[in-house]
């Protein structure tokens, strides 16, 4: 403790209660991200069990609830396998550059702290005043879009490494389906960020906290675009052509066995919780919600953040329960051809109708004309797409009749 | 917005019933005449019913029954007759539960049990011999061996059987009849032959 105290570091502005807050943060961050990816697990069996009319785990614990468990520990004490035509050192190290983002990324998510009237968000630990999440940089948001493209790397690196051609087709497909529904994530994202005028995290929340949350211009269009793409970046149904079964084996981790490719289960589900969590940040209000019983009133927004969370993951299950998996094409063609023009042109119109604001332009000038621009491009994008559909098909039949002919 | 009904599809199923059930805790009821476990039976008086014709072992399409019959000791005999089953062996890995051995014993000494739930860690174990597939000489229902899994009821009236005709193999004797005495059971009514116009329960 003297050698911690007398640090010229910490001497100075940065107290012991400063580090120790942080690091009870960080733990409990660690423990909760843990044993929610334990509970998500058997929360999403259980329900896709009561989709499908049948039970789902039973037996281990009450209702089940320990099945998770169980099989961590089985998957710790399988054999570790090691193909012989796999890269070592980066097939060792495709699992943690899954994992590690998948953590870090929970980092910036407030779970709780009141934000309504003016309220900062921040709570009391042992006298020291702070925000209910573990880093609140800056550049916020952005952090997660930066750790999400470093998870590709974790994907494609374990089916590159694997020396096999299923994990690498996987691979192969996911890197292209993460990219391209990132673009569409990031734009309406975006849209957020420009209405909100913040990248914090918290500074976003609290722009929510008012009684519209930002409904009209990041509720309907950008939220659904985001559920679509987040739900392709996270690679699960009916997205989920990175590991399609009946196609690929297991996709990327089909060579992966014992604890390794428990992480990669551990990450695929820590990613779930994080993006459900940053979707009811940046679109539903974080833990922004009415206090009931003011005698406990630090509880309230914790309870509405994990409600929020809750109704994300049940969806996440829902749809996998529901829809069937998209062909490759059609995947492409709902990111490139509709999510991202549409969320690009819904920022253009929001930027449009904050720098008229700024400006001092009629609002009732910019939303007709900006929409007619927006529909004139949509339109000229729709006669693009048809002028390249219609040329593929005469290229196609221009072969097969040369190929019949010779 | 048909595109959403399915999403109703799905989430309706939450509240309907199960209809598992949880087998090795729980059981379902198994239907009236399931073929199971051989027994072989004994009179009301204690005596076996086999006689070592080694009929069974000559139908049996799966070669799976081995039996040697020996004349029968005069001061204390095994069964009411010249012989008797000296050597009595099935064998389960081979035992398609066909029960044409049943049809063929003379005496309807071999009868299935409706227990089928039982398995073996080596290849010797699966032959059962005369001892275990013996009733019980004291209350006549069947040997509850270590590594099988009986439950209630599943050892009552082993012996009923029917041949695909009638009761007796023949139309002319249908409710007559057809059982010898069994060993804690005594002797039973006769059943309902297939030509007969009681319906048969249905869902089996």
């Amino acid at each position: 403790m003297m050698i911690i105290a007398s640090d010229p570091l910490l001497s100075s502005e940065i107290g012991l209660s400063v580090v120790a807050v942080m690091l009870l943060k960080v733990v409990l961050a660690f423990a909760l991200l843990m044993v929610s990816v334990m509970l998500v697990i058997w929360f999403e069996r259980k329900v896709v069990a009561d989709m499908h009319n049948r039970v789902g785990p039973s037996l281990a614990g009450p209702w089940g609830i320990l099945q998770t468990l169980a099989d961590g520990i089985k998957l710790f004490f399988k054999e570790d396998l090691l193909p012989a035509r796999a890269d070592r050192v980066v097939f060792r190290l495709a699992p943690y550059l899954s994992l590690v983002p998948a953590f870090l990324s929970f980092a910036i998510v407030p779970i709780g702290g009141d934000f309504t009237n003016g309220g900062d968000g921040t709570v009391s630990i042992f006298g020291h005043r702070t925000l209910l999440q573990v880093a609140d940089p800056p550049v916020g948001v952005l952090l997660f879009l930066a750790l999400s493209s470093i998870a590709v790397y974790g994907v494609m690196l374990a089916g590159w490494s694997s020396g096999s051609k299923y994990p690498l087709l996987g691979s192969v497909r996911a890197s292209a389906q993460m990219i391209s529904y990132e673009a569409a994530l990031g734009l309406a994202m975006a849209t957020v960020f420009l209405s909100s005028g913040t990248l914090s995290t918290s500074g976003i929340v609290a722009g929510q906290a008012t009684w519209n949350w930002n409904l009209v211009a990041t509720g309907v269009i950008p939220f659904v675009i985001f559920v679509i793409a987040g739900t392709a970046e996270l690679n699960r149904p009916p997205f989920d052509l990175v590991e399609a079964e009946q196609e690929l084996v297991g996709g990327f981790h089909t060579e992966y066995s014992s604890i390794r490719f428990a992480l990669f289960f551990l990450a695929e589900f820590m990613n779930m919780i994080t993006m459900s969590a940053i979707a009811v940040t940046l679109f539903l209000g974080g833990p922004n919600g009415p206090i009931l019983i003011k005698q406990i009133s630090w509880v309230w927004p914790i309870l509405w953040f994990f409600l929020k969370v809750l109704a994300f993951l049940f969806t996440f299950v829902w749809l996998r329960a529901t829809l069937p998996r998209l062909r490759y094409d059609q995947l492409m063609d709902l990111g490139w051809k509709l999510l991202i023009p549409a969320s690009l042109g819904w920022f253009l119109l929001i930027a449009a109708l904050n720098i008229g604001e700024d400006r001092g332009w009629s609002t009732f000038l910019v939303v007709p004309i900006g929409l007619l621009v927006l529909s004139l491009a949509a339109l000229l994008l729709n006669g693009a797409i048809k002028k390249a559909r219609d040329s593929n098909i005469n290229a196609a039949d221009l072969s097969e009749i040369s190929e019949g002919t010779e | 917005m048909s595109y959403l009904k399915g999403f109703l599809v799905t989430f309706r199923q939450i509240f309907q019933t199960r209809v598992t059930t949880p087998y090795p805790s729980k059981k379902r009821e198994k239907p009236e005449r399931l073929h199971g476990r051989h027994v072989l039976g004994r009179y009301e008086d204690g005596m076996e019913k086999c006689i070592g014709c080694e009929l069974c072992s000559g139908v049996c399409p799966a070669n799976c029954i081995y039996v040697r019959g020996a004349d029968n000791p005069r001061d204390n005999p095994v069964s009411p007759g010249e012989r008797y089953g000296f050597v009595y062996e099935i064998n389960y890995l081979r035992c398609i539960h066909c029960d044409l051995c049943v049809e063929a014993c003379p005496t309807g000494a071999i009868t299935e049990s409706k227990m089928f739930e039982f398995s073996f860690t080596n290849r010797n174990d699966a032959i059962y011999t005369k001892d275990e597939l013996l009733v019980d000489s004291e209350s006549g229902k069947p040997k509850q061996l270590p590594w099988e899994d009986w439950r209630e009821g599943e050892d009552l009236l082993t012996s009923g059987w029917l041949r695909a005709t009638s009761p007796n193999g023949d139309a002319s004797y249908e409710g007559q009849i057809a059982w010898s005495g069994d060993l804690g059971y005594g002797i039973r009514k006769a059943e309902i032959g297939q030509s007969d116009s009681e319906p048969q329960e249905e869902g089996m």
